[in-house]
C-alpha cells in the first residue's frame, strides 16, 4: 500500500514535470473511472458482505478453501462462467473472498473463467465467430481454467 | 452530475436499500446484519483509500502509451514476433471479453492467422496491463506473476488448437447482422 502510493506519486510528479496538459488529463480519466465504478461495487460488496455474515468461515473454509479439493474448483469455475463482473470489481471482491478462507488456487479459477468464459455472453461471441468456433473455444477456457487452479494448487505452497 | 444519478439510479436505489436494511437489523438487533455492515465497511474503506492510486496509474498508463507503434505491427503474422505482438496489444486494452470480438475482427480482416487471433483473445482475458495491477493490488504479486506465467502456455495451446481445428473453415463476422 505505501509502496504502491510511493510508486504513484513519483510517476505523477514525472508524468507532470514532462508534460502538465497530459497528466491532467490522465487525473481527468482516474476521476472519472472511479466514480464510474463506485456505484456498481457498493452493492455487490455489500452482497459478499451479506454472503460472508451468513456463511460460518467453517463451511467456505471446507468448500472452497486450501483442502476444498476438486468441489471448490468446480464452484468457483461455474461462478466464474456464469457471472458477468467486470474486472474492476471481481479483483476487489477476490480480496475479501481470500481474506475470509478462500484458498488462492480457487481464487484463480474463479478469475480465470470470469475473464476467459462466458456463457452468459455466448450469443455476443457467436455473432463474431459462430456457435462451433465459440462454443469450442469456451470449454476449452473452462477446462484451462481448471489445468491453471490444478497447477497453483500444486505451486502454492513452494513458492 | 444530474446523469450520473440517472445513469447509476438502480444501484443508487440499491445502496438506500441497503442502508434501511441495515439500520433495521441495529434497531433489532439482527446479527447477520450487523456483521454485514462491519465486513463491508471493513472492504469499502480499503477500496477508497486504494482504487484512487490504482487508478491515477491507469490514467497515466493511458496517456502516456503509445498504441499507434503496435498497431503498425499488427500484418505481420510468422514467428514468435507476431505473437509478441499480439500479446503487447491486447495487454494495453481494458474492457470485457466481448469488447475484444470487434477487435478480433478487425485483425481477421487484416490477415492475422486463426492461432493469433486467438493468442490475442488469451492475452486479452488474462494479462490486460489495467487489469493486472488491480490484481497485484488486491491479491498480491505471487499470486498475479504464478497466475500469468501459468496461464501464457495455456493460452497458445487454446490457439493452436483453435488453429488445426478451424484452421480451414474459419471465418468471422462483424458481430452486426444475424
Amino acid at each position: 500500500m505505501i509502496i504502491l502510493a510511493a510508486v504513484t506519486a513519483v510517476l505523477l510528479l514525472v508524468s507532470f514535470i514532462f508534460n502538465a496538459a497530459k497528466t491532467i488529463s490522465a487525473l481527468r480519466i482516474a476521476l472519472r473511472m472511479f466514480l464510474n465504478l463506485l456505484p456498481q461495487m457498493i452493492p455487490v460488496l455489500f452482497f459478499i458482505a451479506f454472503i460472508l455474515a451468513l456463511l460460518p468461515p467453517e463451511t467456505i473454509e471446507k468448500y472452497m478453501g486450501q483442502d476444498s479439493g476438486i468441489t471448490g474448483f468446480l464452484v468457483a469455475g461455474a461462478a466464474g462462467s456464469i457471472a458477468l463482473i467486470p474486472g474492476f470489481v471481481a479483483y476487489p471482491m477476490a480480496g475479501v473472498l481470500v481474506k475470509n478462507g478462500v484458498s488462492y488456487p480457487v481464487i484463480s479459477v474463479f478469475i480465470t473463467t470470469l475473464m476467459m468464459v462466458g456463457i452468459l455472453t455466448l450469443p455476443i461471441e457467436r455473432k463474431f465467430f459462430g456457435w462451433k468456433v465459440s462454443i469450442t473455444r469456451n470449454i476449452l477456457s473452462f477446462a484451462a481454467a481448471i489445468a491453471i487452479g490444478t497447477a497453483m494448487a500444486l505451486l502454492w505452497r513452494f513458492l | 452530475m444530474k446523469s450520473y444519478f440517472k445513469k447509476n439510479k438502480y444501484e443508487i436505489i440499491i445502496t438506500f436499500l441497503m442502508g434501511i436494511f441495515v439500520l433495521f437489523s441495529h434497531i433489532y438487533d439482527y446479527k447477520i446484519g450487523i456483521d454485514s455492515a462491519r465486513n463491508f465497511s471493513d472492504s469499502i474503506i480499503e477500496m477508497i483509500s486504494f482504487l484512487p492510486l490504482i487508478f491515477i496509474l491507469i490514467g497515466l498508463f493511458d496517456v502516456w502509451i503509445p498504441r499507434g507503434v503496435i498497431e503498425k505491427h499488427l500484418g505481420e503474422n510468422s514467428g514468435m514476433m507476431s505473437i509478441v505482438w499480439m500479446v503487447l496489444l491486447a495487454m494495453l486494452q481494458a474492457g470485457p471479453l466481448y469488447g475484444a470480438f470487434p477487435v478480433a475482427y478487425m485483425l481477421w480482416k487484416k490477415g492475422t492467422s486463426v492461432r493469433n487471433i486467438f493468442i490475442y483473445i488469451g492475452a486479452f482475458t488474462t494479462m490486460k496491463l489495467p487489469m493486472l495491477s488491480f490484481e497485484i493490488g488486491f491479491l498480491g504479486l505471487k499470486f498475479s506473476l504464478l497466475r500469468t506465467i501459468l496461464s501464457m502456455p495455456v493460452f497458445i495451446i487454446i490457439a493452436v488448437i483453435m488453429q488445426k481445428k478451424f484452421g480451414k473453415s474459419f471465418s468471422m463476422n462483424d458481430g452486426k447482422n444475424n
